[in-house]
């Protein structure tokens, strides 16, 4: 029972790990990029929130409701002021002006907030759980996470099947010159994917900073779980980056049950395992 | 006035002028073909109407409005499309989407995705398809039903033969009149002169980046055609040039646009065509 317990712990997290990772798995679907700032930008949204929460009247669930489209906006004003002028130098220019970007924020908010782990108090919300069997219980909260990596992957990938724009974001992701040749902007298109991108890690930072405390250097780690999951999914596929979550989320979890000290260090394994043996992923891409 | 209207051109990739010092103009109704061998400008120039490479020097005027500093994705609602060299499908989008991509930006005008299924009818059952899978004659059909549903004034048509088989390059070729029955005039470049010959109401001949012939096909003599396109000058000798004019039709995989000069069609074309550029 323990185990299944564990399986069930792990999909949880897996949704987690995929809400942080979907952003990161369509910035680079669309315009072969990775923002090595996905993670810092996790943390500064649950900073954002906290500041909300603590300075205005908003509560928690408002703040959400602020952030996440302030993050789409930021995320759209961020990549055509300083992303997609780095992209146009070479590949090579987004990778160190994200990773610079990174820097700036994690050193941003060590000034503003100090090193202190904070939280996003959720009221009853944390502790609550759904109790299915006598030792296999179901954090209300995991599940609303889970609920939402689901909820934004369909979101996004009807979004691109269904609407022109999101037919265009593919367009430029096969073939960015044909793309503006028949009409589109890539500027507008590539910023566009960046503020569903940020208003994407806006939640998954808000949701993790409700389950867990947080810092201004939390921002690395997330980003390694996020990216892990894009590669072990495959690259620049949302369902591969659902199904790559699960897949850490259920290592870590399971490797936790057998001794937490290796539950981390299993995840990376996993992920080093399919880099090697298997570097397109579980679910490839055709596109996006 | 003319439809489009092109004066003083100049493209440079890099230092390197590609096309020099270029007029041409087309009609409403009319095609228009630019000829030349490997490297004398014609893409460039292509790419240069269409917006993806900026223009040095010179002026761009669509239906009098000028367009010289506009970027590509505004052209398309301007009134100019361009079917690209090698057709530049979205592999992973059906065939349906590829043709939706046009209307991103379209302009009002009698063709939409329906409209282009009924020049091709076979795209019907096969419009879920992934466009990635068609073959070159197919694709190339997409590529110029992609440009159509944006209604342009002036359809570019970037090597349209360019690998595919006669027989198929003869079926794409059929659509042209009910092309310009719409309204839409047409600026073709071809490899394949005697094609180019066949479709198009006034011919230009493109040589090292300067236009070198102008004229309605039925006023151009084979002999001056064959001069223009090898830039074989009133010096060289008679008779030696008969033999590389086929070649111009057999060119295989891609034409550069770049203006080096070793890229020309044949090593003697090159050296000939070196020799009278400094004449010119």
């Amino acid at each position: 029972m323990t185990w299944v317990n564990a399986a069930v712990q792990g999909i949880l997290l897996g949704g987690l790990y995929a809400l942080f990772a979907c952003g990161l798995s369509l910035m680079f679907g669309v315009m072969r990029i990775v923002n090595l700032a996905h993670g810092d930008f996790a943390v500064l949204a649950a900073f954002a929130a906290f500041s909300l929460m603590s300075w205005t009247p908003l509560n928690l669930w408002w703040s959400v409701v602020v952030v996440v489209p302030l993050f789409a906006g930021l995320g759209y004003l961020v990549q055509r002021g300083i992303i997609a002028k780095s992209m146009a130098i070479g590949p090579l220019a987004p990778l160190l002006v994200t990773f610079g970007l990174a820097t700036v924020l994690q050193n941003v908010l060590l000034q503003g907030y100090s090193a202190d782990t904070r939280a996003l108090d959720a009221g009853w919300l944390v502790s609550a759980s759904l109790k299915v069997t006598d030792q296999v219980s179901v954090a209300y909260l995991s599940l609303i996470t889970l609920g939402l990596a689901l909820l934004v992957i369909v979101a996004i990938q009807l979004f691109l099947s269904r609407s022109g724009l999101g037919r265009m974001l593919r367009a430029a992701s096969d073939d960015p010159e044909a793309a503006r040749l028949v009409g589109g902007d890539n500027r507008h298109i590539y910023a566009v994917a960046t503020g569903i991108a940020f208003a994407t890690v806006a939640l998954a930072g808000l949701m993790f900073g409700m389950s867990s405390s947080f810092s201004p250097s939390a921002g690395p780690t997330r980003l390694i779980f996020g990216f892990e999951a894009v590669v072990i999914g495959g690259l620049g596929s949302l369902w591969g980056t659902l199904a790559g979550g699960m897949v850490l989320g259920l290592t870590q979890s399971f490797a936790g049950q057998v001794d937490p000290a290796y539950s981390i260090l299993a995840g990376h394994l996993v992920f080093l395992a399919i880099l090697a043996f298997r570097p397109q992923g579980l679910l490839p891409a055709r596109s996006v | 006035m003319s439809l489009l209207d092109v004066r003083g051109l100049e493209v440079r990739h890099g230092q390197l002028p590609a096309v020099r010092d270029l007029d041409l103009s087309v009609e409403p109704g009319q095609v228009l073909g630019v000829i030349g061998a490997n490297g004398a400008g014609k893409s460039t120039l292509l790419r240069c109407l269409a917006g993806v490479l900026p223009a040095y020097r010179g002026t761009v005027l669509l239906d009098g409005r000028d367009v010289t500093r506009l970027p590509a994705h505004r052209r398309v609602a301007a009134g100019i499309s361009m079917v690209p060299e090698g057709r530049r499908l979205f592999p992973s989008l059906s065939v349906e989407e590829n043709l939706l991509t046009g209307t991103y930006r379209a302009r009002s005008g009698p063709w939409d995705v329906a409209s282009v299924m009924g020049l091709f009818p076979w795209m019907r059952d096969r419009r879920k398809q992934d466009a990635g899978v068609l073959s070159g004659g197919e694709q190339q059909a997409v590529a110029i039903g992609r440009a159509l549903v944006s209604n342009p004034l002036v359809l570019l048509l970037d090597e349209v033969s360019l690998g595919l088989a006669p027989v198929v390059v003869q079926r794409i070729y059929e659509v042209l009149p009910r092309i310009l029955d719409s309204g839409t005039s047409v600026l073709l470049v071809e490899q394949d002169v005697s094609q180019a010959l066949r479709v198009a109401d006034r011919v230009q001949c493109l040589l090292e980046g300067r236009v070198v012939l102008d004229g309605a096909p039925a006023d151009l003599a084979p002999e001056d055609v064959e001069q223009a396109y090898f830039g074989l000058g009133s010096r060289a000798e008679k008779g030696d040039h008969h033999v590389r004019w086929p070649h111009g039709r057999h060119e295989p995989a891609h034409e550069s646009s770049r203006p080096v000069p070793g890229d020309a069609t044949t090593p003697d074309a090159t050296a000939s065509g070196r020799s009278t550029g400094g004449t010119r």
